[in-house]
């Protein structure tokens, strides 16, 4: 851990001298060495967390998802189905008392925490799913964010029962405070080495997922519409917007972000699906291919196990199911009953894997960008045979932004915008759960924080100069690694949000919670 | 049996005028209570930031303090020097919703409220709040010009 810091430090002492000088070809040239260095350093994490399972080429992280959400699926009896309408009755605000207004409420817990997840995981995962797995990714993507809202449920109630309440008012909670709360009421050990476990894989996950991948690909998008331009450019532009935002307090623009970003997701949602209204007779045939193309595969890298894995893989990323960085957003919330967090978050994955993810990979399947090979009717590879051949070779943001394109010629821009304001918004909250975690590891204090938030604008920059590969890589590898303590977390204390289940739900059934006039 | 009207506090100076009004029906009706409720604007469906979620709680509790002080509290302390019987009140929540609820909790008789302050172009989209209220209360509203 340090020692990745140390060295993307000196990196970074060594980029700057150069940044001021430098002119495009020489920057090329240190993209280039930014991105091999990177490689070179995250290499052995990432394929330790994607090692397959013996004698297959199933990775056994994917597996370990996947057994978690329908585990918490079945010994929660379905609660996502179960539950749903009281979900929806909660965010509308039927049951909050108004003489606690003014406290946060479940809608904006709930909105707050979907700005952190709903983002390039819908746009370019997506792609990147679909590009590689092909259409029937999809199926198993709506699969996964079916499955993960039990997950979502499990950790957002603990994230909140065993929150710290300080005597200013203010509140953290998160895995690590469950972990180690949680496990010393149960009498279990090792809590505390979960926590701390966290926390390091958190702050990863902050740097990778919640920074550098954001950071790529708004650059990517940027310069897909200005012109190719060395990556550092963004990448200082967007540290020091960030900059400002977490050091410098200029919280006028984390609110106008808060504020454009749901319009956003809105406008992206009504795009899609005036695009599929338009193409309303192929729709039929796409669902067919999502379908056909989740068992078979329809010719794509790797088969029908390829898709599965795309597909399992980039919806975690999306929704964050089972991570823990939910239950970080969630605690904030004041509430007498802990469960009802949990219920009101289990929305999140329903919004953005099975709604906001599907429009993207049914706008790509429609939109005829993946080429289908006219003889065999079914999907060509590409040269290297590690995906479907696209019009144009696009693939992540640019798939996405060319599906979309060929149906609304400047939507394009409108998306470009929208990945830069989404990518934004990730790197604020992350910010926070990365500075959550890393102050529970070394304690609140200004010098602290300071030396985080600074680590983290620095990210920015090596994030958008390094390319696609490596930083997904490290991404995806930062943040299952974060769900393999989470959820080892939550199979422990598991029996807890059962028995507050079984409570609350007896107690709704006697008609114990009113419903408020408004 | 004691009378309650409520009078609704915007925070303005004009705000004189309703307290004055109420001030003077209190002492022709004699056996009477005057609750002066101040609502900070708030609504449960705006979008925050993480870091606004996790301090909301302490700012709730610095503007209810902020609001009492400054506004409630003057007022209270003007009624009862003129031998008034006064309480105060904060609140957060929609102005016209919450002075209705509120005077429901209570049982006043009447809802005393400033005559808008706000013009333009807000008041042509949105419409007051005092003509909310008076649209939406279940007690008679007097509007003090």
């Amino acid at each position: 851990m340090t020692t990745t810091i140390k060295r993307a430090l000196i990196t970074l002492v060594a980029l700057l001298p150069f940044s001021l000088t430098a002119v495009a070809q020489d920057a090329m040239t240190l993209d280039q060495k930014v991105n091999e260095s990177f490689a070179q350093i995250t290499g052995p994490f990432v394929n330790l967390i994607f090692a397959p399972l013996p004698g297959t080429s199933f990775p056994w992280i994917v597996m370990w998802l996947v057994v978690a959400a329908t585990i918490f699926t079945v010994y929660f009896g379905f609660v996502q189905f179960r539950y749903f309408g009281h979900a929806i009755s909660l965010v509308k605000g039927d049951y909050s008392d108004p003489n606690d207004a003014g406290e946060v409420s479940h809608f904006q817990a709930l909105t707050t925490a979907l700005s952190g997840t709903v983002g390039l995981g819908n746009i370019a995962g997506v792609a990147v799913a679909v590009g590689i797995g092909g259409p029937g990714a999809t199926f198993w993507m709506i699969l996964a964010g079916l499955l993960g809202m039990a997950s979502k449920f499990t950790e957002c109630t603990l994230g909140v029962k065993y929150r710290n309440e300080y005597d200013d008012g203010t509140v953290s909670g998160g895995p690590m405070y469950y972990m180690s709360k949680g496990f010393k009421e149960l009498g279990l050990p090792g809590g505390k080495i979960l926590a701390v476990l966290f926390s390091i894989f958190c702050i990863l996950g902050a740097l990778g997922g919640g920074n550098m991948f954001q950071a790529n690909q708004a650059h990517a998008q940027i310069s897909g519409i200005v012109g190719d331009y060395p990556g550092w450019i963004t990448g200082i532009v967007f540290a020091l917007i960030v900059y400002m935002v977490i050091v410098g307090g200029v919280k006028s623009i984390a609110r106008v972000t808060e504020k454009v970003v749901p319009f956003m997701g809105i406008m992206y949602v009504a795009a899609a699906l005036i695009i599929l209204l338009v193409n309303y007779d192929k729709i039929g045939w796409a669902f067919g291919q999502i379908f056909g193309g989740a068992f078979t595969g329809l010719g794509v890298a790797g088969g029908f196990v390829g898709a599965l894995i795309q597909g399992f893989k980039r919806a975690a990323f999306s929704n964050e199911a089972g991570v823990g960085s939910a239950a970080i957003a969630h605690s904030a919330v004041k509430t007498k009953e802990p469960i009802t967090e949990g219920f009101v978050s289990l929305l999140e994955p329903l919004i953005d894997t099975v709604v906001i993810c599907t429009m993207t990979a049914l706008v790509i399947t429609i939109s005829g960008q993946l080429i289908v090979d006219p003889n065999t009717n079914v999907y060509l590879l590409n040269d290297a045979g590690t995906a479907i051949s696209t019009v144009g070779d696009t693939s992540g943001v640019a798939l996405t932004s060319a599906a979309f394109g060929s149906s609304i010629s400047w939507f394009p821009y409108v998306l470009a915008v929208a990945v830069v304001l989404f990518a934004f918004s990730t790197m604020i909250s992350w910010s926070y759960y990365g500075l959550k975690a890393w102050t529970y590891l070394f304690g609140e204090g200004k010098t602290t924080e300071l030396i985080f938030k600074i680590i983290f604008c620095i990210f920015i920059v090596i994030g958008a100069a390094a390319s696609l590969g490596p930083v997904i890589d490290f991404s995806d590898a930062a943040i299952f690694a974060m769900a393999v303590v989470n959820i080892t977390g939550l199979y422990c204390l598991m029996k807890v949000v059962k028995n507050e289940l079984n409570a609350y739900g007896n107690r709704l059934a006697m008609g114990e919670f009113k419903k408020f006039q408004h | 049996m004691t009378t309650k009207l409520m009078i609704g506090l915007d925070g303005h100076d004009s705000a004189d005028r309703a307290l004055d009004y109420g001030k003077q029906l209190a002492k022709l009706i004699g056996n009477c209570e005057l609750l002066v409720l101040y609502v900070i604007e708030w609504s449960p469906y705006s979008f925050q930031t993480i870091e606004e979620n996790a301090e909301r709680h302490k700012r709730r509790e610095e503007e209810i303090t902020t609001a009492t002080i400054r506004i409630v509290e003057p007022a209270v302390q003007k009624l009862s020097a003129a031998g008034v019987h006064a309480r105060g009140m904060v609140r957060h929540g929609d102005v016209a919703d919450t002075l209705n609820r509120v005077s429901e909790e209570e049982n006043a008789y009447q809802i005393i409220v400033n005559r808008s302050s706000k013009g333009g172009i807000a008041k042509r989209l949105f419409g007051s709040s005092t003509a909310n209220l008076v649209m939406s209360a279940s007690v008679p509203v007097t509007v003090v010009g």
